[in-house]
């Protein structure tokens, strides 16, 4: 009975253990179906899916970044390259405490407090996963020494990268600009010109001059490289790449020998030239003093610098050529001869009894002649040579502001002549209209007699004089001034040259006005004219006018002593000129602040820059330039 | 009798043909998916898996020698003896990666858990055939007191992963003794009252898990990393796979943990649907065999023993293979017989070598 039990008990436990197998069984096939359905999910329905995923992990695009174009002047000078230096970068959203990982890195490697400045700088003005140099051009040493501390500074790295440098330093640094690091307006340019593609992995672009107006040439085409990368992020091997297409070289009409000379000839004094080859336009210098480094820009400028440059009295960054308005003074005076001629209001031969004022019919004030007891009889030619005030006083208002604001709109003045670079002012040729305008007020007849002797409410550049006076030179036919001489196509070498915009190549004025006007500017530059000492012993004929802007407006009855005017309120000197006058190649506008006299400070420099375009010669010795020295002088 | 075939003689006594085949094979494929998970580039990890192996083949060996009756009188004893342990550990373990697993005993550092993978299905199998007579509900609450006290144990180290397993594998020798369907939908049902109870219990990490299986992309870069980028690995996979050594997820680390816990997402990536299908079939035939085994067995601890370790090697694999394809939260359960690494591998085919012995010695208990 017991055995009976047990067995049965034995044998029912049995079929509960066989029947729960089965039943384990069951359900274990059904696991391992619901496994197959999720793997079939996974790796045929879905496949695609997880396919491009599983690249997107892999596979990175990384851009390759072009190099930029070279610029060169006409002769092939080199005015801005390209080196390559390691420089050591840091990513500040990955670093922790970033002034003790600096301070730390300074055991490894020299970190100076400009080095840090300037990153304190360059982190303001950018986002913290950007990467930034905190050193750049690592020496090889340097480089070994930090690769062997490495694993202390997570968040920095070491990059090989192109430098712009600037091999001139100052020499031309207003018309080739710099490039500087992209900022948050730089990168709401890029999208709007549907360019953020192309500026993958670029860092630098063009701020100003060539530089910023040619950025579109230099830059070139980005290439990509796809690279395999682990999940840490470091590249395993290059898949494909498409090869970048460098930036076009670009050679500017700038002729370096001559742009060092006229550079030189300012000496210590602020200005600017701008020389313009009168048949093209070409301009071979433009110079803007003091100058800059544009070194400076390329890494990011430390602020110490910054300041220095921004908030110097000097104004170093103000293009002068471009943006300096200033009285174009006595310079005017052949545009308004050449007014009177064109409108016939004057003959060559009227003559004045310059008494060494002029008055308006029944008012009492007297404009003054700059030579007390005026000039004696004065006929137009004689009226540029010495630069008599009082002829022009009364041309002026004999002309009117109407047909003076019409015949110098046509010169150029007043509006910006188009240089092929940016920030140009636009000057200013006064008129009726204007000035209801800007003062709500009428104009009076006063207003047009100062006007006569460009002084009053006209303003111009030194451009704009460069570019005027180039169309004297040229017979009347205007040019365009511009900077760019011939783009260099980066994948053919081929040369393309700058194409002036159509015009009618038509002369403004009638070629004998012109010739007469262009004599009496011949003989400024001879013994007795305002400008004796640029031309004296030149063997070739110097065609100029004098001219002298006032910082300071005189009272009626005040007279001016320089002797009792601090140096920045001098007057500043002018003088254009264009040579040889017979055939000429070369047409200049000189400003010097503070130079007192067209002849004796701005004279000098013009003669300089001749010799040497003209004749190849070098100034032996410097004299130095004497705003004090009485000449036989204008002084308006 | 040459000397060679008197060493195979003594090599495959007491071997179980079958099931030695198919574990074989699955070896073999583990061993060349470790060396494609460890980069491919060295050896070192496939021949430090190979000596593994070695040291595991050979518990499987010493294993299958021993008589049935031997394990049912060394049950307890081990039992008590890695309950011991698992005491000593919650006293004086070793903290590691912030869980205490861990005991020194000076000459060597070991699991104490990894010896109640064994113990704890042998101790309860040796239990119900004492009460063969005729179970009653007080016997089923002792079997459950001898499961939960280990269990509990584990789970406070925190091991979940080993705690579930062992609680699996004992579950199953209950069940398979035939606890009435009453108790065991009433423990269901407990289970599932007390879940919110667990949540409150459970590490950030451990809940943190299950949240993450629910949506991995809420947390792409901690938690759900894994499962996402072991998901993209398989499914990348497609039907034939990126080949041997060719998975890109799996070679470019975007797999972690590739050659342990999550070898499964090489598997897939580098041999495609046809090798799962391949794979699983390998496990459906070590399963079916053991359940063969478990059926034939002739008695009651035989048949228990046999039917949890074979049940308890399926919850290994669904578990791991479902966690690495994203449809369980992630727990510690490595893939059996493929992952890296020598302890899981030890206890595993030392279960096997339980089987082989089941299975040749019978005859004897039988006569």
């Amino acid at each position: 009975m017991m055995i009976g039990q047990a067995l049965r008990d034995q044998q029912r436990e049995l079929t509960v253990f066989r029947n729960r197998l089965m039943l384990s069984g069951f359900f274990i096939v059904i696991a391992f179906a619901i496994l197959m359905g999720r793997f079939t999910w996974l790796q045929v329905v879905q496949r695609e899916y997880y396919h491009t995923l599983a690249e997107a992990n892999r596979i990175s695009v990384v851009p390759v970044v072009p190099n930029r174009g070279l610029i060169l002047d006409r002769n092939g000078e080199v005015l801005a390259a390209n080196y390559s230096a390691y420089t050591l970068e840091i990513t500040p959203s990955r670093v922790a405490n970033l002034d003790r990982a600096i301070d730390e890195l300074g055991t490894v490697i020299d970190v100076s407090p400009r080095d840090r400045r300037r990153f304190k700088k360059l982190q303001e003005e950018s986002k913290n996963f950007e990467s930034l140099p905190i050193r750049t051009r690592l020496t090889e040493e340097e480089v070994a020494k930090f690769a062997v501390n490495r694993y202390r500074f997570p968040g920095f790295e070491i990059k090989a990268r192109l430098f712009r440098s600037y091999p001139q330093g100052e020499v031309a640094s207003h018309a080739i600009g710099y490039i500087g690091r992209i900022n948050d307006a730089d990168v709401k340019r890029i999208d709007i010109n549907g360019l953020a593609t192309n500026y993958k992995g670029t860092d630098h672009i063009g701020k100003l001059g060539i530089e910023g107006a040619y950025e579109k040439d230099l830059h070139g085409v980005t290439g990509s490289e796809q690279v395999e990368i682990d999940a840490g992020g470091r590249a395993i091997r290059s898949l494909e790449r498409s090869e970048p297409q460098s930036g076009n070289n670009l050679f500017v009409t700038i002729d370096l020998g001559l742009q060092k000379i006229a550079e030189q000839a300012f000496q210590d004094f602020k200005g600017a030239l701008v020389a313009i080859d009168p048949k093209t336009g070409e301009i071979l210098a433009l110079v803007s003093k003091p100058g800059f480094d544009p070194n400076l820009f390329v890494d990011g400028i430390d602020p110490q610098n910054w300041d220095a440059l921004n908030n110097s009295p000097d104004k170093p960054l103000n293009n002068r050529a471009l943006r300096g308005q200033y009285p174009p003074g006595s310079t005017i005076k052949p545009f308004m001869a050449l007014a009177a001629l064109e409108y016939r209001k004057r003959s060559p031969e009227f003559t004045i009894s310059d008494p060494g004022y002029f008055s308006l019919a029944g008012v009492q004030h007297r404009y003054r002649d700059w030579k007390p007891g005026g000039h004696g009889m004065v006929n137009m030619h004689r009226s540029i040579v010495v630069s008599c005030d009082t002829y022009y006083y009364g041309l002026a208002n004999e002309l009117g502001i109407d047909l003076i604001h019409d015949f110098l709109t046509r010169f150029g003045f007043g509006s910006r002549t188009g240089i092929d670079i940016d920030g140009e002012l636009s000057g200013l040729a006064p008129s009726q209209e204007w000035k209801s305008q800007r003062f709500g007020q009428k104009w009076y007849a006063g207003d047009t007699v100062s006007v006569g002797i460009g002084q009053g409410y006209m303003l111009a550049t030194p451009l704009q004089l460069a570019a005027a006076v180039a169309t004297i030179a040229n017979n009347g036919v205007a040019v365009h001034p511009h900077l760019l001489k011939s783009v260099q196509d980066a994948k053919t070498q081929e040369l393309r040259p700058w194409k002036a915009m159509a015009s009618a190549d038509l002369p403004l004025v009638r070629p004998e006005n012109l010739a007469f006007v262009r004599d009496a500017m011949v003989d400024v530059t001879k013994p007795g004219g305002t400008a004796a000492q640029a031309g004296a012993g030149a063997p070739y004929a110097i065609a100029a006018k004098t001219g002298t802007a006032q910082v300071v407006a005189m009272k009626q009855n005040e007279k001016y002593d320089e002797r009792r005017l601090k140096q920045e309120h001098w007057d500043h000197a002018l003088l254009v000129a264009f040579a040889p006058a017979d055939d000429p190649k070369l047409a200049l506008a000189i400003l010097v602040e503070n130079g007192r006299h067209g002849g004796t400070t701005a004279g000098p420099i013009a003669r300089e820059v001749f010799d040497y375009y003209l004749l190849g010669k070098k100034p032996a010795n410097l004299k130095p330039l004497d705003p004090g020295a009485e000449a036989d002088d204008e002084h308006d | 009798m040459n000397m060679i075939s008197r060493i195979f003689d003594i090599v495959s006594r007491r071997i179980d043909g079958p099931l030695m085949a198919a574990l074989a094979l699955t070896l073999a494929l583990g061993l060349t998916v470790v060396y494609s998970a460890s980069g491919g580039a060295s050896f070192e990890r496939a021949f430090s898996q190979g000596r593994n192996l070695a040291m595991a083949v050979f518990a499987l060996w010493l294993f299958a020698q021993i008589h049935p009756q031997l394990l049912m009188r060394l049950a307890f004893p081990a039992y008590v003896v890695g309950l011991a342990l698992l005491v000593g550990v919650a006293l004086f373990g070793e903290v590691r990666n912030g869980a205490r697993r861990w005991l020194n005993l000076g000459i060597t550092t070991i699991q104490p858990s990894e010896v109640m993978k064994i113990a704890v299905p042998l101790v309860l199998a040796w239990y119900f055939h004492r009460r063969e007579e005729g179970l009653r509900f007080r016997d089923f609450a002792v079997a459950a007191l001898l499961l939960v006290l280990p269990v509990g144990l584990i789970v406070r180290q925190p091991d979940l992963g080993t705690a579930l397993l062992i609680f699996a594998s004992g579950f199953f020798v209950i069940f398979l003794a035939g606890l009435s369907w009453k108790v065991i939908g009433s423990m269901f049902a407990a289970g599932a009252v007390s879940l919110p109870f667990l949540w409150s219990v459970m590490h950030d990490y451990q809940r943190k898990r299950i949240l993450t299986l629910i949506d991995p992309s809420e947390d792409p870069l901690g938690a759900g990393y894994h499962i996402i980028q072991s998901t993209i690995a398989i499914g990348s996979g497609g039907i034939l796979g990126k080949g041997w050594l060719n998975g890109t997820q799996a070679q470019l680390d975007f797999v972690p943990e590739r050659s342990t816990d999550f070898i499964f997402a090489v598997f897939g990536e580098e041999f495609g649907l046809v090798g799962t299908v391949v794979l699983i079939a390998l496990y459906v035939l070590i399963i079916a065999r053991g359940m063969m085994i478990a059926a034939n067995a002739t008695n009651t601890f035989s048949r228990l023993t046999a039917g949890a370790i074979t049940l308890t090697f399926f919850t290994y694999a669904f578990v791991n293979m479902g966690m690495v394809s994203g449809i369980l939260p992630v727990v510690g359960v490595p893939l059996p017989m493929i992952s890296y690494g020598g302890t899981a591998l030890l206890s595993m085919l030392a279960g096997f070598g339980i089987l082989m012995s089941i299975s040749t010695h019978k005859q004897l208990v039988s006569s």
